[in-house]
């Protein structure tokens, strides 16, 4: 990537957006380390850290034993002693090794110690599935950590928005899960414009990605490319959806979701995650809290059975893809 | 057990073992025996409030102030610590106000000194999870340039405080390996105290804990952990090394809970009552005031300004945390985030708005 400063404009794709992001925040603070396995000399099994420790040396860039809870606990300790770790969880269904000192330890640091010691932390999690993976490897575990208080969640779910919000997260005071589709990574292209004055939108903010008027679609991470294609083929059908990426999922940002519903008095809810107690299912209980009176039919969920994550032949039967958002919304609007 | 560093023997004898054996001079000595009877004070009188209800719990250490006082007086200034949460020896020699000890037992707050000021971390409830803390602090001070510099103000180590039970946990064996790992100046400081509440250290391992360091890569002793002498002089040694930029050591305190897990165990039911008196003759206080005595190093004077200073102690210990104030309701949201949300703002705010209902009905008892 070209050094921050200069003015060019890039089609990248979101694991160059996250790598150059990263090496944005390790220009910008010397603070900033990056840790976990494979991140140094492989540059990561998704790349993602390609290219990280050649420019910033083995002590920025640490190649870690594999151990997860390992790695997640000493980088509290260096977060104590005054550094900025972002810690790369290879896989999804490998964070759970580490679910202690990420629940007890990095979520309850500030509070435990009455705001003397912040936890200024990035666990970066490639989640989701759609790749064609053996098992422990297209997790979802979004929910667990939004149920966590003291932790922030954020999905990034396009190229752009991984350049700018995992500078955002790391520059967070907060630790932060920042979950990353990773069948989108090497997938689409988008157009970057590294910019320094480029002015991003705030971190814990949701978005409308594509305005309508009949149902509102909630997505985030690799489901917002599939709410924005359901939306597409909905339009030939003569409905018109409006589709949220949702991008914070602690803090939610209700805002721009709750002007939506009250205008369209529908809304889906997607993700790959398990519905029951999903995040949709928070999402729906606030939707119906704040505006009761403009829905015209119950909030739906569509999102992964209630299963474990099934062998990779199934997965396109267990992943919820177009058809069965539009069959939630044509639900929705049947009602 | 040949191979326990001892430098007094449980009956108050001088020993020179040739690696670890150092000169200490009367005032040292004097100091050695003051801390440790003041931290058995601080002890009883916790003990003491949890029994008169004052306290919800209390984690005992009687039988641990050597190994306590001559780990935390080994330690320089610069040095940090990852103490468990019986730590309170250790915490006396940071300079912190045994008081603000209690408030985590009272159930006030979670902790009440600045680690970075104390550079004494938080008491860690979760068994072994502070060691990989103080292995990434040890990573973080190497990235400072704080490691074999030469420069004694500067050359700083990290302790790891952890038991005999916690050696099985996998945080511990993965601080171990990460430490090796990248040659981090963290000395890992286990006293083995026999007992993880009931379970015996025959239940955590099948040889001695401090030959494990070996399996890791690093070296291990196991020093009289009653012996505060020995206990000092291990533990400096370790940091130094450990400043030096030389790497982790193992040092397994070997010593003996005399009281119970914590004020709601009865190790009656676990435990032979022999065990206990044949631990007493190696009452740590006790072999150092009769060194002390038999050399004439102190005198009934000493003795008793030492026992209005513990009463003193006492007297603040049972004062302060009677008027201990409770935390104002609100505190439950206080430092959730460095960056609060919305979501926690409001939910604040719909929480004060909840009790003022109350207030406006019974404003007595909101007040209360």
């Amino acid at each position: 990537m070209s050094a921050a400063g200069t003015e060019t404009t890039q089609r990248i794709t979101l694991a160059r957006g996250l790598n150059a992001g990263l090496r944005r925040a390790m220009e910008d603070d010397d603070k900033v380390l990056v840790m976990g396995e494979d991140v140094g000399k492989l540059g990561g099994v998704f790349r993602i850290t390609d290219g990280l420790q050649k420019d910033f040396g083995e002590d920025r860039v640490i190649d870690s034993p594999l151990a997860e809870a390992g790695i997640v606990g000493t980088a509290v300790g260096l977060a104590l002693r005054g550094y900025r770790p972002v810690v790369e969880i290879q896989f999804d269904g490998f964070v759970y090794p580490a679910y202690d000192q990420i629940v007890c330890q990095v979520a309850k640091m500030h509070y435990r110690s009455r705001g003397r010691s912040k936890m200024p932390m990035v666990i970066r999690i490639p989640f989701g599935g759609g790749i064609g993976a053996v098992e422990h490897h297209s997790e979802s575990p979004e929910a667990q950590f939004a149920h966590t208080p003291g932790l922030k969640v954020v999905a990034c779910s396009n190229p752009v928005d991984g350049y700018w919000m995992i500078q955002q997260a790391i520059a967070c005071d907060d630790p932060v899960i920042f979950l990353e589709p990773k069948r989108q990574y090497h997938a689409d292209k988008a157009d970057l414009d590294v910019d320094v004055d480029a002015t991003p939108d705030p971190l814990f903010a949701s978005r409308v990605v594509r305005r309508g008027d009949d149902v509102t679609v909630l997505a985030y991470g690799p489901q917002v490319k599939i709410a924005l294609a359901a939306a597409e083929a909905a339009a030939a059908e003569g409905q018109s959806l409006e589709v949220i990426d949702l991008r914070t999922l602690s803090p939610l940002d209700m805002g721009p979701v709750l002007a939506s519903v009250r205008r369209t008095g529908r809304a889906v809810v997607t993700h790959e995650a398990h519905v029951n107690l999903g995040m949709g299912a928070e999402i729906a209980a606030r939707i119906t809290e704040e505006c009761f009176y403009s829905l015209e039919a119950p909030v739906l969920r569509v999102g992964g059975y209630d299963t474990p994550y099934p062998a990779s032949r199934n997965e396109e039967e267990f992943l919820p893809d177009l058809d069965r958002v539009l069959d939630a919304v044509d639900r929705s609007l049947d009602f | 057990m040949n191979e326990l560093v001892q430098l007094l023997t449980p009956e108050g004898e001088r020993v020179h073992p040739p690696d670890h054996d150092q000169d200490f001079d009367a005032e040292t000595l004097r100091g050695f025996y003051r801390d440790m009877v003041l931290v058995r004070r601080i002890d009883t009188e916790a003990t003491a409030l949890q029994r008169h209800g004052e306290l919800g719990l209390w984690a005992q250490l009687l039988g641990q102030e050597a190994a306590q006082i001559g780990a935390g007086r080994a330690l320089r200034a610069q040095d940090h610590v990852f103490p468990t949460y019986r730590e309170h020896g250790v915490a006396y020699t940071r300079g912190i106000d045994p008081l603000d000890l209690l408030g985590l037992f009272r159930g006030v707050d979670h902790g009440g000194w600045d680690p970075a000021q104390k550079h004494f971390g938080h008491y860690t409830i979760v068994i072994g999870a502070q060691t990989l803390h103080a292995v990434g602090y040890a990573m973080g001070m190497q990235r400072d340039g704080v490691i074999g510099t030469g420069d004694p103000d500067r050359d700083a180590a990290v302790v790891a405080h952890f038991g005999d039970g916690a050696s099985s946990q996998g945080d511990v064996n993965e601080a171990f390996i990460f430490a090796a790992s990248y040659n981090a100046p963290v000395v890992f400081f286990c006293q083995n105290n026999q007992w993880a509440i009931s379970e015996p250290i025959e239940r955590q391992s099948r040889i001695p804990l401090y030959q494990r360091a070996r399996g890791f890569g690093f070296p291990g002793v196991r020093v009289d952990g009653n012996d505060v002498l020995a206990t000092y002089a291990v533990t400096q040694a370790a940091l130094q090394r450990a400043r030096d930029g030389e790497g982790p050591t193992l040092v397994e305190a070997y010593t003996y809970r005399m009281g119970a897990h914590t004020t709601t165990d009865d190790p009656t039911r676990y435990r032979l009552n022999a065990d206990l008196e044949h631990w007493k003759l190696k009452d740590p206080i006790a072999r150092l005031e009769v060194y002390l005595r038999r050399h004439g190093l102190v005198d009934d004077a000493f003795l008793a300004d030492l026992k209005s200073e513990a009463d003193a102690l006492g007297h603040h210990l049972r004062e302060g945390c009677k008027a201990m104030p409770d935390p104002p309701p609100t505190a439950i949201f206080d430092h959730v985030y460095a960056e609060e949300t919305e979501e926690l703002r409001a939910q604040r705010e719909g929480f004060v708005a909840y009790r003022e209902t109350f207030e406006a009905h019974h404003p007595q008892e909101v007040a209360r």
